[in-house]
């Protein structure tokens, strides 16, 4: 097993001394769990070791496996919410690595076992809304995104990062069709992307990651439109501008940069008021920040939220 | 002759229920997936489009085969399009609005794809009111035949209703929309043709008869 460690940064330099403790502690804890993980490839629904449930998961009743993973939009899969149930099997997420680069100290790529190990692996019960007017509440496992950011130190001047998912055309039949501009992009203000619930989601459910959900890591940012949290993340740059992102590319007036849950701005083709959780039959109001106003509202503090929907 | 055709009525009025029957198992079996009421609104929708795209068919294909009888089809058909519409209607005014009047002006007016979807339906009104033999006596057969060509619009719009939904991928619609250049196509062409008196005899429009 390829263990490759920052001799040149020693992790206490990264991270609070009371979470690296508790990170020697809970490797030594998942330490099986871990070797079983990155010896074979992972695989959808192998168990993973979970460290706590994280105080930022809602108490609200987790949407079934079963839709989770079988109501997907993953248009490199093709169109159609089950689509990418059908067809994800494929994708090839071992050997898998995520190169951090763009404006920051210390470019690296990083081997999907090594991100593994970053930081404990949390529950993380989120509240998920679509453009679309749907929602979930998914218990994804992960830990927030900026202890992957971190590894890189990021220079002064970055100021947005930018995701881009994968491509893989003998696997993703959608990719073959310039449908979206590939590879998917998306992006975030470096403020967002450090926000302690922005997510690097691996699993669901306390299992790896189904491919259709993003498999083998995926950017989860629950106050925004799903659209924003990126699948099968191999890339992340840090830019000192906005980066162009896919759906606002193709359609500006409809999906924004910013794609904050916002029940007062409507999408052109639908209102954004009202919101159906999968399972449901009644709607139900949709919340400003898709109900993380109190987290994250300072972010946006004096934005004009209708100009930058 | 009168009983074969008793008996296609039969099993297309059977024909034509089944996509209700199937949403309504589906709906009981809970198989429509994690969205069951988004499933159902479009699959009424796809239906209506459907049947609306059959009705068109019967007079190319009568005129293909020459059998006069597929006329007799023709009303079922239509009728049955205008059905699926009513549903689909119904599934977006009350299990996606729930009546929220308020709501359902402005998305009509805010938003084209229901705009369009509206004015669909309701270039189909009058054809379903119309329907009856009486109505046909009453407005005269030159008259019903003209009213009826509002069938043709309502086609196209419902195609572009069903693009302006779409996010992506318009393959679908665009299918949809090719089939409907082809069914309108061809009654441009025997209009041409028609003026050009080349036709013979049996492809000639066939006057809209009431049997009583």
């Amino acid at each position: 097993m390829l263990i490759r460690r920052p001799h040149d940064v020693p992790p206490s330099e990264i991270t609070p001394k009371s979470v690296f403790a508790q990170r020697r502690h809970f490797l030594q804890f998942a330490a099986g769990g871990a070797l079983s993980l990155a010896l074979p490839a992972a695989h959808a629904g192998d168990k993973l070791p979970i460290a706590a449930r994280s105080p930022l998961s809602t108490d609200e009743e987790p949407t079934p496996y079963r839709h989770i993973a079988g109501y997907n939009n993953f248009v490199e899969f093709g169109n159609g919410k089950e689509v990418p149930a059908e067809r994800a099997h494929r994708l090839r997420t071992a050997p898998w690595s995520v190169t951090l680069d763009g404006l920051v100290h210390k470019p690296r790529t990083l081997a999907i076992e090594d991100i593994l190990k970053l930081a404990p692996l949390e529950d993380r019960v989120y509240r998920l809304r679509c453009v679309e007017g749907w929602s979930m509440v998914v218990p994804w496992v992960g830990f927030s995104l900026s202890a992957l950011l971190k590894q890189v130190e990021p220079l002064s001047s970055a100021r947005y990062v930018a995701f881009e998912s994968v491509v893989q055309p003998d696997t993703q039949p959608g990719v073959r069709f310039p449908l979206l501009d590939w590879p998917y992009t998306e992006g975030l203000r470096l403020d967002e992307a450090m926000h302690p619930l922005t997510l690097a989601a691996v699993g669901l459910y306390g299992e790896v990651m189904p491919n259709q959900n993003g498999a083998p890591i995926r950017l989860i940012v629950p106050w925004k439109y799903g659209f924003k949290s990126a699948k099968s993340i191999v890339r992340i740059r840090f830019t000192d501008h906005e980066p162009p992102t896919t759906w606002n590319n193709l359609q500006p007036e409809e999906y924004g940069f910013y794609a904050n849950v916002n029940p007062e701005v409507s999408h052109p083709r639908w209102s954004q008021a009202r919101e159906r959780r999968i399972g449901d039959f009644l709607k139900r109001p949709t919340r400003m920040f898709n109900g993380y106003a109190d987290q994250v509202g300072q972010l946006y503090a004096g934005l004009d939220l209708h100009k930058y929907y | 002759m009168e009983k074969r055709i008793a008996a296609a009525k039969a099993v297309l009025f059977v024909c034509c229920l089944l996509p209700l029957a199937h949403y309504g198992i589906a709906l009981w079996q809970d198989t429509l997936g994690a969205n069951p009421i988004e499933a159902l609104t479009r699959g009424l929708g796809d239906w209506a489009l459907r049947l609306l795209l059959i009705t068109l068919a019967v007079t190319p294909l009568r005129r293909a085969t020459g059998w006069a009888w597929l006329l007799r089809l023709r009303r079922m058909l239509g009728l049955f399009a205008f059905f699926y519409a009513c549903l689909h209607l119904v599934a977006y005014l009350w299990l996606d609005q729930f009546f929220d009047w308020v709501d359902i002006g402005r998305d009509i007016l805010k938003r084209p794809f229901i705009t369009v979807g509206m004015a669909t339906f309701l270039l189909l009104v009058p054809l379903a009111a119309t329907s009856t033999n009486a109505m046909i006596r009453r407005l005269g057969g030159r008259r019903w035949q003209r009213l009826h060509r509002l069938i043709y619009p309502a086609a196209l719009l419902a195609v572009l209703h069903f693009t302006w939904m779409v996010k992506v991928d318009i393959t679908e619609p665009a299918l949809y929309g090719a089939l409907v250049a082809i069914l309108l196509g061809l009654r441009a062409w025997w209009r041409f043709d028609d003026a050009r008196g080349t036709l013979a005899p049996r492809h000639r429009i066939i006057p809209i008869q009431i049997r009583r």
